[in-house]
């Protein structure tokens, strides 16, 4: 068993994740769990549709349980500041629409919001590929470019519900759903496969990024294509280049996002764990001016995976009795727990313990009765 | 050894001939043949596990990560818009989502309209597009008995031959969607096994175009 999968609970995840991003400067911003309703009615699609819970705060003002921290932290972002850098640990709540269930979901994340230029962009990456390394053994960061899309989109000139229906096939690679609509709507065939080929496209940079340059004819898309080669090669100098792929088939909110999207992936986990991007259009529709680019990591998936790895309780289980004496007791728990060894101490055996060894405490010594693999 | 590939198919008619067309693209499973209670098949040779489980549960075993790759009706994927990729087009299992009613049904646009289906996602899309009061009535089967006792006023239900409906004096108002069977893929497995998942579905468009072009 991997013990790295082991040691990592959501809170070690928690802690590992807040001392990288404080490693980069980036501060803790703590806030509280509700917020105007208002702000989310305002930003609806930024939230993709989860259901928002709310109740009646003081002055009969309507109140809403946070579903989402970024929007809090750009309505607290300072306009025209040079880049504010926040990191934050908290729990949001949503509704899900089909599981009419309220969920708590613990969220770790960081905002940079400003002047966004390569650097800041390149930063920004890194980290997040840097979450994922502290959380799994094999994992992937996935990018993919807004910019590029609508542009390819626009290009096209797919609007209205068909431009819905073709962003609905894209996310699920479905090349045969894009031909069907591209044929309904009347566009050409050489342009609904150029549509194809960039949601079908999966894999390392230096690889996509040609066959993408083959499809790109407008001046929006060069830009976005070369934005991502710059990307690279940063990433490459931070020696992380070969853990992220192109995957044009993330498509988030074209009103709020407008640069790059991250969605990160931990072999094992069957959804993506990470999930950001390049905002500024969300900065924009609340009145401040920059860019911005962030990304958050769900850790209610990450608990799951963890416990599915788990096969014991505490390394050790150290049983005593009333004759044992207790300062005797205490300093050998110390001892063993200073080896980096987990100890549970009881009197018996809890029902369906499981633990590596099983210790009892005798005479002033410690003696294994039992020992696992 | 190489990772095995979970393939969730659906139990029935259906599943079988795509089966059929896996053993053919070289993902056979000689095991699979052999019958009996057995839930799980696998190959180690082939590199392929295969279980079969009840079609409309395909996409939640796939979009979950129980299984990497699935094959699911198209009317599932509509109906349960489960977030995964929608790789191929199998052309199997031709069908189509359809409105029925009584034979020489006139809509009365002055009245809400009771809508009975299996279907309910579905059926509130198409009617919501196009700004009509309906009544959703949700039943698990027998649809077509709803418009002949009164129950409602038309249905949205698959339609593959039209005898059922002919025979009970019914008959198709209005085409939704034509359905068929496709394949389709965990998001994340698709990401961790690529290359494996890119080869299989490869080889099985090749045989499907390979099928589309005899039939013609």
């Amino acid at each position: 068993m991997d013990r790295k999968y082991e040691a990592v609970g959501s809170e070690r995840a928690v802690s590992a994740l807040s001392e990288l991003y404080s490693r980069y400067g980036y501060a803790r911003f703590k806030m509280s769990k509700f917020e105007e309703y208002d702000l989310y009615a305002r930003n609806k699609n930024f939230l993709r549709g989860d259901s928002i819970i709310t109740f009646t705060g003081s002055g009969n003002r309507l109140m809403a349980l946070r579903p989402d921290v970024t929007l809090s932290i750009v309505k607290n972002a300072r306009s025209g500041a040079p880049s504010e850098k926040v990191y934050y640990t908290e729990n949001v709540y949503r509704e899900s629409k089909d599981k009419d269930e309220i969920s708590e979901i613990m969220q770790v994340g960081l905002e940079c919001i400003g002047e966004i230029d390569l650097y800041q962009t390149g930063e920004v990456i890194l980290l997040a590929v840097q979450s994922l390394a502290a959380l799994g053994e094999n994992y992937i960061l996935d990018i993919s470019h807004m910019g590029f899309l609508s542009a390819l989109l626009d290009e096209i000139g797919a609007e209205g519900d068909v431009r819905d229906a073709l962003i609905g096939c894209i996310r699920e690679k479905n090349a045969h759903g894009i031909a069907a609509i591209a044929k309904d709507a009347g566009i050409k065939g050489e342009a609904a496969s150029r549509l194809t080929t960039a949601a079908t496209i999966y894999g390392p940079f230096a690889d996509a990024i040609g066959r993408l340059r083959a499809i790109s004819v407008g001046a929006a898309e060069a830009a976005a294509l070369d934005e991502l080669e710059a990307i690279h090669t940063v990433l490459d100098a931070a020696g992380c280049a070969d853990r992220v792929n192109l995957d044009f088939s993330t498509v988030n909110d074209m009103s709020y996002y407008n640069g790059i999207i991250l969605s990160g992936f931990i072999e094992g986990i069957p959804n993506a764990v990470l999930a950001g991007g390049r905002y500024d259009n969300l900065l924009h529709k609340m009145g401040k001016t920059g860019g911005a680019v962030g990304f958050a990591v769900y850790l209610d998936l990450l608990e799951r995976y963890n416990t599915a790895e788990r096969g014991f309780d505490a390394d050790i289980l150290l049983l005593y009795d009333e004759s044992t004496d207790a300062a005797e007791l205490t300093k050998a728990v110390k001892m063993l727990s200073e080896s980096g060894k987990t100890v549970r101490v009881q009197r018996s055996i809890p029902e369906g313990f499981r633990c590596h060894q099983l210790l009892t405490m005798k005479e002033g010594g410690l003696h294994i009765l039992e020992t696992n693999d | 050894m190489k990772p095995m590939i979970n393939i969730a198919l659906p139990k029935g008619r259906l599943g079988e001939s795509v089966y059929e067309t896996f053993e053919k693209a070289g993902y056979g499973c000689p095991a699979l043949r052999e019958g009996g209670r057995r839930l799980i098949f696998e190959s180690e040779e082939t590199c392929v596990r295969y279980f079969w489980v009840k079609p409309s549960d395909v996409a939640i075993y796939v979009e979950r990560g129980a299984a990497d790759i699935g094959v699911a009706g198209k009317d599932i994927l509509l109906e349960y818009t489960p977030d995964v990729y929608e790789l191929l087009d199998l052309g199997v299992g031709k069908c189509r989502m359809a409105v029925a009613a009584k034979n020489g049904f006139r809509y009365d646009g002055a009245k809400t309209l009771r809508v009975a289906t299996k279907f309910v996602n579905i059926a509130r899309t198409f009617y919501n597009e196009q700004s009509r009061d309906i009544d959703i009535i949700k039943l698990n089967g027998s649809i077509e008995l709803a418009p002949i006792l009164g129950l409602s006023d038309v249905i949205v239900d698959i339609v593959e031959t039209g005898t059922t409906l002919k025979e009970n004096d019914l008959s198709v108002i209005e085409t939704i969607v034509p359905i068929s069977a496709r394949l389709i893929a965990n998001k994340v497995s698709y990401k961790f096994q690529y290359d494996a998942i890119t080869k299989l579905s490869e080889k099985i468009a090749a045989l499907t175009a390979q099928r589309a072009q005899e039939t013609k």
